[in-house]
């Protein structure tokens, strides 16, 4: 009896627990099928009154989206390759080569991430209008290495320390170079290691605001979530197109939460609990 | 994520072809390899909060051109006796309590439950790191408008359970303000908790449960005697890093409440972005700044001293 009791309880939960997660999302795809008039009004019922899309066209047709759904990805995706390739070099001289103050510089790594980024605005606000860079790419993919930069490197410093060195000390004792070792020997076994650290510093980099908030100032140069905030303007606020430009902007998100999420939860876990 | 402070170098590559000249090229190209990133940070990220202490002994407002002059302390004095200032650092404190502490108890109970082994635990597993993935400003956007009376469902729901609270207009409240705003926190940051609560929880070795369960130990009892003080280093790395993250809200505050009704819901961030990017008092928002990133490495080196001090951590 207690069992059959704990098991539906615990079932229970579960329930529970995914409707916390996931009904949120669910009263996104609702609301952003629902009409405008009806989204002005109080809700009726859980499931939409009428079918509709004109938010979905309202949202590419009027309010461009399409253009801060390109911004985010370019900025958050060369943001992601400048990390990759600067964490995976640091990561590679932290883990294998035999140099000194490897603890200061991990240490100086770790204090970084705990900087706040609050407290850089200021003054790369004032930089990069002196260099009148206010409104460009490169004002939000220099900051936003902040974010991208320590964790890739951290990821990476653990992975490869777990890869055993044997295999390159083969190739070594084979004669190749410590450039032929790391491309053509290293690379290709470091390589999920890789993808770990590309997919946080690009979710990362993706989830900023106040970076973006700061330094843009015109809405073609938009990132998603800054784009999102403003279809609310100052006479009427758009749910509609709201809710339909969160459904656009998360789809791809949650695809690469369910699908590579071992990999997440391995990345961010590296090296904070495990060790 | 941030422990490799504390962690073994590892050993160093056996001398191979010819000698010390292999050897010190190595140790040429492990530097060259790191230098970059090093570089990079300390460029992006150290030299602005070291143009904050410079900016912050400044009289130096956007708004008043020519007028600028050294003040010396003076912008930390008058911060020191700022009531707005006070009133932000209260407010961030209560938030931070508030929310680290809901949090920390969602993410236990979410990280014991997919601990255990269930059909479709893979899709719970899933499922409940979505919302983590979900930008904060998106989050916060969202759940402004769940509590909206007409396009949410907070309202609704209230309603259909005859439960009180329906009617309510939350954001014109300076106390219930703060639900949506610790709702949205949780809803956002609870996955990131479990997640490190379940790594931690994945280490712990089973043969002790079996024998407390031998000797009759209740399964809460072995929770309180057995798992929490087990999983004390990864309890304390999760409330530091959610701790650190709840101490400088912004997005959430700025998207849903502006820091109102008036300033009751205004914080610490909130205070420096507006004192910097909208009053353009560059000195005095520099003073904003180098106070909250002195808290924050407070928080760092608290957190340094507890990886110190775990036993037998090593990679």
């Amino acid at each position: 009896m207690r069992g059959w009791f704990g098991r539906t309880g615990f079932y229970a939960l579960v329930a529970v627990i995914i409707l916390y997660s996931l009904f949120p999302f669910y009263w996104v795809f609702k609301s952003s099928v629902e009409s405008s008039f009806a989204l002005n009004r109080p809700t009726t019922g859980l499931l939409p009154s009428q079918w509709t899309f004109v938010h979905y066209q309202a949202i590419f047709a009027v309010e461009n989206f399409l253009r801060p759904l390109l911004n985010s990805m370019f900025v958050a995706g060369v943001t992601t390759i400048v990390s990759v390739i600067l964490g995976a070099m640091a990561a590679y001289g932290l883990a294998r080569m035999p140099i000194k103050g490897k603890a200061a510089i991990l240490g100086f790594v770790l204090l970084v991430s705990f900087f706040p980024q609050i407290g850089m605005v200021g003054p790369l606000y004032l930089v990069f209008r002196n260099l009148r860079w206010l409104n460009t790419y490169q004002s939000l993919i220099i900051p936003y290495l902040i974010l991208a930069l320590p964790i890739t490197t951290w990821i990476l410093t653990a992975f490869f320390g777990q890869i055993p060195i044997e295999i390159e000390e083969a190739a070594m004792v084979d004669g190749a170079s410590i450039r032929q070792t790391i491309l053509k020997v290293f690379a290709p076994i470091a390589l999920p290691g890789i993808f770990t650290a590309a997919i946080l510093g690009f979710l990362l980099s993706w989830n900023d605001f106040l970076f973006a908030l700061s330094f843009i100032q015109s809405p073609n140069m938009d990132t998603v979530p800054l784009a999102l905030v403003n279809f609310r303007n100052a006479y009427y606020v758009h749910y509609g197109q709201i809710y339909a430009g969160v459904v656009v902007a998360s789809l791809p998100i949650a695809l690469i939460v369910l699908f590579l999420q071992q990999r997440i939860e391995s990345g961010l876990t590296a090296g904070s609990v495990k060790g | 994520m941030a422990a490799r402070l504390a962690t073994k170098a590892p050993e160093p590559v056996p001398q191979r072809r010819g000698g010390t000249s292999y050897l010190a090229r190595r140790k040429r190209v492990g530097y060259l390899l790191v230098f970059p990133a090093i570089i990079a940070l300390a460029l992006v990220a150290v030299y602005p909060l070291l143009y904050n202490l410079v900016l912050s002994s400044r009289f130096d407002v956007a708004t008043e051109p020519g007028t600028q002059h050294f003040v010396g302390l003076q912008n930390y004095h008058s911060l020191l006796t700022d009531p707005t200032f006070w009133g932000d650092l209260l407010h961030t404190g209560i938030f931070v309590v508030i929310s680290v502490t809901l949090e920390f108890v969602a993410g236990m109970i979410l990280a014991l439950v997919v601990n255990r082994k269930f059909r479709a635990r893979g899709l719970v597993r899933a499922s409940i790191l979505i919302p983590w993935a979900i930008p904060t400003a998106v989050s916060a956007l969202l759940w402004k408008m769940f509590f909206d009376i007409r396009s949410g469902f907070v309202d609704f729901a209230l309603h259909a359970l005859h439960l009180p609270g329906a009617q309510t207009v939350w954001f014109n409240s300076p106390v219930l303000a703060w639900v949506p705003i610790i709702l949205s926190d949780m809803w956002k940051n609870t996955p990131f908790i479990a997640l490190l609560l379940l790594a931690g929880l994945q280490t712990l070795p089973q043969e002790i449960y079996e024998s407390a369960t031998i000797d009759g130990a209740s399964s809460w009892q072995s929770f309180w005697s057995l798992t929490l003080p087990l999983l004390r280093p990864a309890i304390l790395v999760a409330l530091i890093f959610r701790t650190l993250s709840a101490m400088l809200v912004f997005d959430t505050i700025f998207v849903m409440t502006g820091g109102g009704p008036g300033q009751s819901t205004e914080v610490v961030a909130y205070y420096n972005w507006y004192k910097f990017m909208v009053s353009l008092n560059f000195g005095y928002g520099a003073a904003v700044a180098v106070v909250i990133t002195i808290m924050a490495l407070a928080l760092a080196a608290v957190y340094v001293r507890i990886l110190r001090q775990r036993e037998g951590f090593v990679t």
